[in-house]
């Protein structure tokens, strides 16, 4: 096993100010950026704020920017950067600081509370529920997301503007959308719920231009430029823009 | 806890904006990524400037657009008078003689409005000439943004009808390829050089036009049971595989089509004679 020493530059501060601290660490061969910093932690910094869970990229809480890349301290491997390069870690920069690489996330609480929940269909009770699985392969995708918020991070629409936070939900919760209006089982239209007029009036779907940062940042995979913002885009354009198919569902013999 | 040894400020938005908002972390820099993010975006509009200068180049032309058996596509179909005359090809005098300038931009329109409302590209030059944003995680400069909730942007979504019109100009540059297989006395059963590079150039055509998001979602993304519809939702699995190289098609047929068309001005203007194969 072989080690050599890695300079780090973490954040350190809180909403009223901070800066880079920079650290020289230890690092051995097969080794994440969490445990560096749990490192620092352990004998350089002691009160060095980190959230940290599973450190197996399945709970999300570890998000951070390394060297200004939003990524999961626990699933970015020492080894992909060079030996003799300044590795700089900060906090999310889309989210308020609270302490030194720990941000409050409650705007994405404040978003998920926003979007209606699965509207169960009526005469079918809770375990009668029968779905094929071509029927929800595509809702399943989206079922992997950990919430890690990675890609709420990167999207410049808040990133960049703090004052369209109210107006856009961010792709976490545009691919939430997307999974329910997709759902074989969801009941929302019947309900007089139309998601994908929700989508667009409601949840700022119309602010996405589609730049896929959420999707290059996604730990998990998750195309959700490709499978759930530009397929919700399609409807909305279904509902709101396109005289032939709204024709076409006049006349329609069976039912999508 | 400042330290003092941050940059000095040189961003033009007012303090307090987007990364640099209240109660964010304090990090003056509009980044701090330290790969080459910018070259991305940099070939990205080099590629799509050159491809708008040499075709509105040949767009404006009006000439060398034509060497029996083998059209333009830039030129395909030809619908003004002042079109040459193509024995058997996509000819069709609808715009009659008040048409003064090149045909080529009664056509070219409905293929430029297809790419330019085309969520690949329009990923493309948001990022590259707008820079909204110019890549991930580094800083816009605009002040506001609305993205496509508002005009002029919210036109974007007219591309599933630039879809419809793209069908239409690649079934025409599809005769144009079966016109190919004549030789220039317009004998059938002939093959050149030209016919391979309009071979070529359809298959990349219609591969990037059906792997268009609109095209999956009109084949079957739209229904909510695929389990009803088992023919469209195998439609949607092939359509949906090629989707996911849309962006290498995208730039694959934008090479083709130029090629395709500068090898017709090469034959048209006498520069090269077409190598005949049979």
């Amino acid at each position: 096993m072989s080690s050599y020493e890695a300079r780090f530059q973490v954040w350190r501060g809180d909403a009223q100010g901070g800066g880079l601290a920079d650290f020289a660490v230890e690092v051995h061969d097969g080794e994440v950026v969490l445990d560096i910093v749990h490192r620092i932690q352990a004998t350089q910094a002691p009160d060095l704020a980190v959230r940290w869970n599973c450190k197996a990229g399945k709970c999300g809480s570890c998000s951070a920017e390394i060297n200004g890349r939003p990524r999961l301290l626990c699933m970015t491997r020492m080894s992909v950067f060079d030996r003799t390069e300044t590795i700089t870690v900060t906090p999310l920069r889309a989210f308020p600081v609270v302490r030194d690489l720990v941000t409050d996330v409650g705007f994405n609480y404040t978003k998920a509370r926003e979007i209606p929940a699965f509207v169960p269909p009526s005469g079918v009770a809770p375990g009668e529920y029968r779905m094929l699985q071509e029927d929800v392969d595509r809702s399943q995708e989206f079922r992997k997301c950990i919430e890690c918020f990675l890609c709420q991070d990167t999207c410049h629409v808040v990133r960049d503007h703090e004052e369209n936070k109210t107006a856009f939900a961010g792709p976490r919760f545009l691919m939430r959308v997307a999974e329910l209006d997709m759902h074989p089982l969801d009941a929302a239209e019947e309900a007089g719920l139309d998601r994908r007029r929700t989508a667009q009036d409601e949840h700022g779907l119309g602010y996405c231009n589609i730049t896929k940062c959420c999707t290059e940042v996604c730990p998990e995979g998750i195309r959700i430029t490709d499978n759930a913002l530009i397929p919700m885009k399609e409807r909305v354009v279904d509902r709101t823009y396109d005289p032939l198919v709204w024709l076409g569902s006049k006349i329609r013999r069976r039912p999508s | 806890m400042a330290t003092g040894t941050e940059p000095p400020d040189t961003d033009p938005r007012p303090p307090g904006g987007g990364v640099r908002s209240p109660g964010r972390a304090a990090i003056a820099a509009r980044h701090l990524r330290t790969d080459r993010w910018w070259l991305a975006p940099a070939v990205t509009a080099a590629g799509l400037l050159a491809f708008v200068a040499y075709s509105t180049w040949r767009a404006f032309a009006n000439a060398d657009y034509y060497a029996a058996p083998y059209v333009s596509p830039f030129y395909s179909p030809c619908l003004a008078e002042n079109c040459r005359t193509m024995q058997g090809g996509p000819n069709a005098d609808l715009f009659g003689s008040w048409w003064a300038i090149s045909p080529a931009i009664i056509i070219l329109i409905f293929p430029l409005g297809f790419r330019l409302t085309c969520y690949y590209y329009r990923k493309a030059y948001y990022r590259s000439f707008w820079a909204s944003p110019p890549a991930c995680a580094v800083a816009e400069p605009h002040r506001t943004y609305t993205g496509e909730s508002r005009l002029p942007l919210i036109l974007q979504n007219v591309h599933r009808y630039f879809f419809y019109a793209a069908l239409l100009v690649a079934g025409v540059l599809t005769y144009d390829t079966v016109l190919s297989f004549r030789d220039e006395h317009h004998a059938w059963g002939h093959m050149g050089l030209g016919t391979v590079v309009f071979l070529v150039n359809i298959v990349l055509i219609w591969s990037y036009t059906l792997s268009c998001h609109s095209c999956r979602h009109i084949v079957g993304g739209r229904l909510r049971h695929f389990s009803r519809h088992p023919v469209r939702y195998r439609m949607w699995q092939f359509i949906g595989r090629m989707n996911a190289h849309h962006m290498l098609l995208a730039w694959a047929s934008l090479v083709s089509v130029a090629l395709a068309d500068f090898y017709v001005y090469l034959l048209a203007s006498g520069v090269l004679d077409d190598p005949r194969f049979f």
